[in-house]
């Protein structure tokens, strides 16, 4: 038994080839059964078909008013802006890491100081770019928790980033970036399309 | 009688090596005399872990893998099954228990230097049962559904997006849809019933054969093999640990149950440490809580997560926050080759190592707690610091390890 295992003697041409030709094919062979059970974890069929755009009545949305819908599992907020919100963009631009929104965190319709296509509404992702929490519509102004220049934004409760009433990303928090701005239109001046950029696409 | 059952082991060991094994891992394995209280947290997470798997088998008996029907279930086992309620309280405090255990567990290694050679595999071997703990308590929070489980999954799951470049689609695989849903509940729960605890008892028992194979350590770290019985080869310092410690475990065992039973009946919530009350609310994906901050043992890592709020080394704060809170638990995986002490025990380890180690705790219990508390300035500055005492005791220790004054080691063990 010993001497058929020693290595020195046998372990020379043929058999060092037999044995490196075999762990090769072998492990060809691994990696081909486990390519399919490692694919079958990627979304499904169903789950790509779903996520279809999403209609929504704007008329009754007050100014000062957050309205939350779910698209694609995800939330979007539509919030209408009044004109002191609207007036505070420009007063927090000092304090944002990214206030001309140069990183592509939106269609290039909402590549503008309010983020939007119409100025008082605001559609945009309630998806924390750091971990993805929801953050919370703080629209009071210099309030205890979170300091006497705040004018009113969104805060992250899990990891304390701030973004303003444009969803842009204030320095020095945990996200790196913006709120992303998903695909939009207006079919008309009281219904918004979120999830498609042309009118005809539902 | 007693012939019968002899000749009965004996027909057996013709056929299993049952009696070989029976002195080689219980009646003739030699442990070190002078065992402490520290001794018992390694069998009693072998407890803890019977009990995890008793206990989970009769709740997958009614527990229902799937997003609309998830939260209803648990419910239903704490309301209307009977015996559910107690069923599913030793489950989740047995969970908090287990982190309990083994957080005391490695602290005694810490302390006693069990990491340092010839323990090196061990250590390593526990320290990926640690990690495969973590994935089993983070994989059974989300089961529930419930506000927390949803959340937090967010969060855990979002940190792999962090990673440059392949974040993305990795995300995808590992949630198996475009956002947290039914899927990744569906497969989670594969994940903790079947995968992890599969890993983890084979993990435990190749842990007790590397153990077996080196001896523990002990409270003086000194080594008791070197100091043999010419006459028989047993270390003169060891008593078998059947019944010697056997017996020793089972006071262990009894100390502990009465704790367990005491939560279990009085405080299985611990005051919304071990279960969060956010987590009583069924989940709602659009709405995350106020607050939300993971379970009580996974909060000094989480305040590191959340540390980081500058980019530095052409790194952003988000991959920062991710690198550290991996980096925290990975760490530990080098203490056999960051210490650099000529002894291994604290008892004869210098002043500087026991400021280190005082210091270590006390940045884990602050990280710990602020890990609890909603990020304020103040709060996020102390969790800056904290961090880099924490992270100080690993990458200063081959300097501070050496340079100590130490104590010369006993040839033997005190009485």
């Amino acid at each position: 038994m010993a001497d058929s295992f020693s290595i020195n003697d046998e372990m020379s041409g043929r058999r060092k080839f037999l044995v490196a030709a075999t762990s090769v094919a072998g492990g060809i062979a691994g990696a081909a059964i486990a390519t399919p059970f490692l694919l079958s974890m990627m979304p499904s069929e169903r789950a790509k078909a779903a996520g279809a755009p999403v209609e929504v009545d704007i008329s009754k949305l007050e100014p000062g008013m957050l309205l939350m819908v779910e698209w694609r599992g995800k939330v979007v907020w539509v919030l209408n802006r009044t004109p002191e919100m609207l007036e505070s963009l420009v007063k927090v631009e000092d304090q944002l890491a990214d206030p001309n929104s140069d990183k592509k965190q939106q269609p290039d319709y909402a590549k503008n100081r309010t983020r939007s296509i119409k100025p008082e509404f605001l559609v945009v992702e309630g998806v924390c770019t750091h971990l993805g929490c929801s953050p919370v519509f703080r629209k009071d102004v210099a309030p205890a928790d979170l300091g006497s220049d705040w004018l009113g934004g969104f805060f992250c409760p899990c990891h304390g980033s701030k973004f303003d009433l444009a969803g842009r990303v204030y320095k020095h928090v945990p996200a790196p970036t913006n709120l992303v701005v998903p695909p939009h239109v207006y079919l008309s001046d009281s219904r918004l399309l979120i999830g498609s950029e042309s009118e005809g696409a539902v | 009688m007693s012939n019968l059952f002899n000749s009965m082991i004996a027909w057996i060991d013709k056929r299993f090596p049952l009696t070989s094994n029976w002195k080689a891992h219980l009646s003739e394995y030699y442990a070190p005399k002078n065992f402490n209280f520290w001794y018992f947290f390694g069998s009693l997470a072998l407890l803890v872990l019977v009990n995890q798997l008793l206990t989970g088998i009769f709740l997958t008996m009614n527990y229902k893998p799937d997003a609309s029907q998830a939260f209803a279930s648990v419910e239903y086992i704490m309301r209307d099954v009977d015996y559910g309620w107690l069923i599913r309280y030793m489950h989740s405090t047995g969970a908090s228990m287990f982190f309990v255990v083994v957080y005391l567990h490695m602290f005694r290694g810490m302390m006693y230097g069990s990491y340092r050679k010839p323990r090196e595999l061990l250590w390593l071997i526990g320290m990926v049962i640690f990690f495969v703990l973590m994935s089993l308590a983070f994989t059974g929070y989300i089961l529930p559904w419930g506000q927390m489980s949803y959340w937090g999954a967010q969060v855990i799951v979002s940190m792999f997006g962090a990673i440059p470049s392949i974040g993305e689609i990795l995300q995808q695989w590992l949630l198996g849809d475009f956002t947290l849903s039914d899927a990744a509940l569906n497969r989670f729960f594969a994940y903790h019933v079947v995968t992890l605890p599969l890993v983890l008892l084979v993990l435990v028992f190749v842990h007790i054969l590397a153990l077996h194979e080196t001896g523990s350590n002990n409270p003086d770290g000194i080594e008791i093999k070197e100091n043999k019985n010419p006459a028989n080869g047993i270390p003169v310092d060891g008593i078998p640990f059947h019944p010697y410690y056997t017996v020793k475990d089972i006071v262990g065992v009894v100390v502990f149950l009465i704790v367990f039973c005491g939560i279990i009946f009085f405080a299985p919530e611990m005051g919304g440490y071990f279960l969060e009350y956010n987590n009583f609310i069924p989940a709602n994906t659009l709405q995350t809580p106020d607050h939300i901050a993971p379970v009580w043992y996974f909060t000094p890592y989480y305040s590191m997560l959340r540390a980081v709020t500058v980019n530095f080394l052409g790194v952003d704060a988000k991959l920062w926050g991710v690198i550290l809170m991996a980096g925290s638990v990975v760490i530990f995986c080098f203490l056999p080759w960051l210490d650099r002490s000529p002894v291994k025990s604290i008892r004869y380890k210098g002043p500087y190592f026991k400021v280190a180690l005082t210091l270590f705790v006390i940045s884990f219990f602050v990280l710990g707690w602020l890990g609890t508390k909603s990020p304020t300035p103040l709060y996020t500055l102390l969790a800056q610091i904290f961090t880099v005492i924490y992270f100080a005791f690993f990458i200063l220790m081959p300097w501070y390890s050496k340079i100590d004054k130490t104590k010369p080691e006993p040839k033997r063990l005190k009485e």
